[in-house]
């Protein structure tokens, strides 16, 4: 078991530390894509790019399907931790706002206790 | 990933919650103690909505802010940001005004923006907030949220605390 946890842990940081890696990830955030969108979209050749999504898929951060003549790749299992990340980052900012509307309603209230309800 | 139901949202406490409830829509939701006709206030009041709109904590200021609240009028604000090389505007239209039970506005600073729909609901001297934004597609929606606070960075450093707590886990064996 803590063979198999080193090994991915190994892989995954492998797959996250190269440039191209983490943009085809952000990329395929966005929409599923071909290697062959992949490759052209980040300048490669077809070979560069399946190597890079071979260490991807290892990581289990990508997944791929052939169909017909065509591989789409998409992202694996953990892009619910991402899209969990970004609520989540989604929820603070709102949430930050609306403590600040409680300091604002906190003053309305006391204006309105001292000089009465207007009319 | 635990999505709040309608029953459990934050009517007894002050947590805001927010979940996805479509590709293109955001719900959000939060009780603030105060009546109605006060929190509806502090959202179609410029003075007041200065003041919160805009927390510190995002390192943003508001330089302007011009609301005219009625069906067909339109709001501008003007943000600065120390990332930002000039004021960035937001600005758009009401599409609904209904005093202190609701608002529906557009976002028109670019061709992906949300309706944003804000639902006011007194209870007990109570107000329960609830907020759609509604994007014109799934992938609008997506870019927004992780533009938010460049969210993207920051999920891929919970990657990163999860992968060097899997690490820890398996030192121990």
């Amino acid at each position: 078991m803590a063979q198999y946890s080193a090994t991915r842990f190994d892989a995954s940081f492998a797959a996250l530390s190269d440039p191209t890696r983490r943009g085809v990830l952000e990329q395929l955030l966005r929409a599923d894509a071909s290697v062959s969108d992949l490759a052209e979209r980040f300048h490669m050749t077809l070979t560069g790019m399946r190597k890079h999504i071979g260490v991807l898929e290892q990581a289990e951060l990508v997944t791929t399907e052939k169909v017909g003549r065509v591989r789409t790749c998409r992202l694996g299992t953990r892009r619910l931790d991402q899209e969990a990340a970004w609520i989540e980052n989604y929820r603070r900012t709102w949430a930050a706002r609306f403590d600040a509307l409680d300091t604002v309603l906190e003053e309305l209230k006391r204006k309105e206790k001292r000089d009465g309800r207007p009319k | 990933m635990v999505a709040p139901s309608e029953k459990d949202s934050a009517r007894t406490n002050r947590r805001t919650t927010s979940e996805r409830a479509s590709d293109r829509e955001m719900v959000t939701r939060r009780t603030f103690d105060a009546p109605v006709r006060l929190v509806f206030e502090a959202w179609t009041t410029p003075a007041l909505f200065k003041q919160w709109w805009v927390p510190k904590s995002s390192g943003a200021t508001l330089l302007s802010c011009e609301q005219d609240v009625r069906v067909g009028g339109s709001y501008r604000l003007m943000f600065a940001h120390p990332d930002f090389e000039t004021p960035m505007p937001f600005f758009g239209k009401y599409l609904e005004v209904v005093p202190e039970s609701r608002l529906v506005w557009t976002n028109e600073e670019s061709p992906e923006g949300a309706v944003t729909s804000v639902t006011f609901e007194e209870q007990d001297g109570r107000t329960l907030l609830v907020m759609r934004e509604l994007y014109p597609s799934k992938a609008a929606l997506e870019r927004a949220i992780e533009g938010m606070d460049e969210a993207l960075p920051e999920a891929f450093e919970q990657l990163d605390e999860f992968l060097a707590a899997r690490v820890t886990g398996a030192g121990r064996h």
